[in-house]
């Protein structure tokens, strides 16, 4: 299984990304820079956290018209195995490859905290490591991260299991309580129809050795190991 | 040369707290008579003196539907100028 990591300008968890899949997991990663047409070499693209292009216009926005993303559009579409983590999930999104949209957190506020989700699916490339409601902490980082889509959008996700992570509490309870930006139904991550796209807000890759506080975000990388 | 004017907001019924708070602020310093606050955003587009009214109406539609704005959350208005240089 050959990861890249797309470097996009103001990417900031690309090294994460990659310390991670290299140095924990010991999967074979190439970074991508932005420019990058090419990539063939590739089994599993990540979309990395960061403020892409300064985040101007809208979160996204930008990134989605660079090169390497008509090339990741084409990837996804063929089948390939799309992540995107936090601005990762919202380039996905302006990319049309997911539904919906982010907008600013309801408080208006930049969240960095650690946040209990719970695994509503775990029947997917990127979930299978993991118990099926099992309550995973991880780190959100965002000011954009309530997710909206409309109401006929949120009962296709609902209807068809592609919501994979809501925000919960530590014994998973899915309240309101514990929504950290607004989201609806309080999503944190949802599938594309193929379920080979997976854009996420929490950052899976900050929560994968014990002395950063958690090792819960490694199931998502050994479930997309498992692929192979 | 024409210019068009654009204004990119959000839908009706999408949560807009920028909008709010603003609104908030407003009444805490007095201005209960004002109901409603929205924001957006506003971009002056100029084109090449070879454009036309028709032509740039539709590179300015395009430029909104592509780029300027997010059909899933926000809507779009714009206006046509025609100036001199």
């Amino acid at each position: 299984m050959k990861f890249g990591v797309v470097v996009f300008p103001g990417s900031n968890c690309d090294h994460d990304t990659y310390h991670v899949l290299k140095k924990v997991v010991g999967a074979k990663v190439k970074y991508i820079w932005h420019k990058e047409t090419t990539l063939n070499y590739f089994d599993v693209i990540i979309l990395p956290g960061g403020f892409s292009y300064g985040d101007y216009l809208r979160v996204g926005a930008v990134a989605r018209f660079s090169p390497v993303m008509r090339e990741v559009i084409k990837f996804a579409n063929s089948g390939g195995l799309v992540l995107g983590i936090c601005n990762g999930f919202q380039v996905l999104l302006e990319a049309g490859l997911l539904p919906g949209s982010l907008i600013t957190n309801d408080h208006l506020r930049f969240r960095c905290q650690d946040v209990y989700i719970k695994v509503a699916n775990n029947k997917t490339c990127f979930s299978r490591s993991y118990e099926s409601g099992q309550v995973l902490k991880m780190p959100i980082a965002h000011y954009s991260g309530n997710y909206f889509a409309d109401k006929e959008t949120l009962k296709i996700l609902e209807g068809t299991e592609r919501i994979v992570f809501q925000y919960c509490s530590l014994d998973g309870n899915v309240i309101p309580e514990e929504n950290p930006n607004g989201s609806m139904l309080n999503i944190a991550g949802i599938l594309n129809e193929n379920k080979n796209i997976l854009g996420m807000m929490p950052h899976p890759e900050r929560a994968a050795e014990k002395i950063l506080g958690s090792e819960d975000g490694l199931g998502i990388f050994n479930s997309l190991l498992r692929e192979s | 040369m024409w210019l068009a004017k654009v204004i990119v907001s959000y839908k009706t019924g999408i949560l807009d707290p920028e909008a709010k708070t603003i609104h908030n602020a407003l009444i805490s310093l007095g201005y209960r008579d004002i109901n409603k606050v929205e924001t957006g955003k506003y971009f002056q587009i100029s084109f090449s003196d070879s454009i036309g009214r028709e032509k740039a109406e539709e590179l300015t539609k395009q430029a909104c539907d592509k780029i300027l704005s997010n059909p899933v959350i926000q809507k779009y208005t714009f206006q046509l100028e025609e100036v001199s240089k």
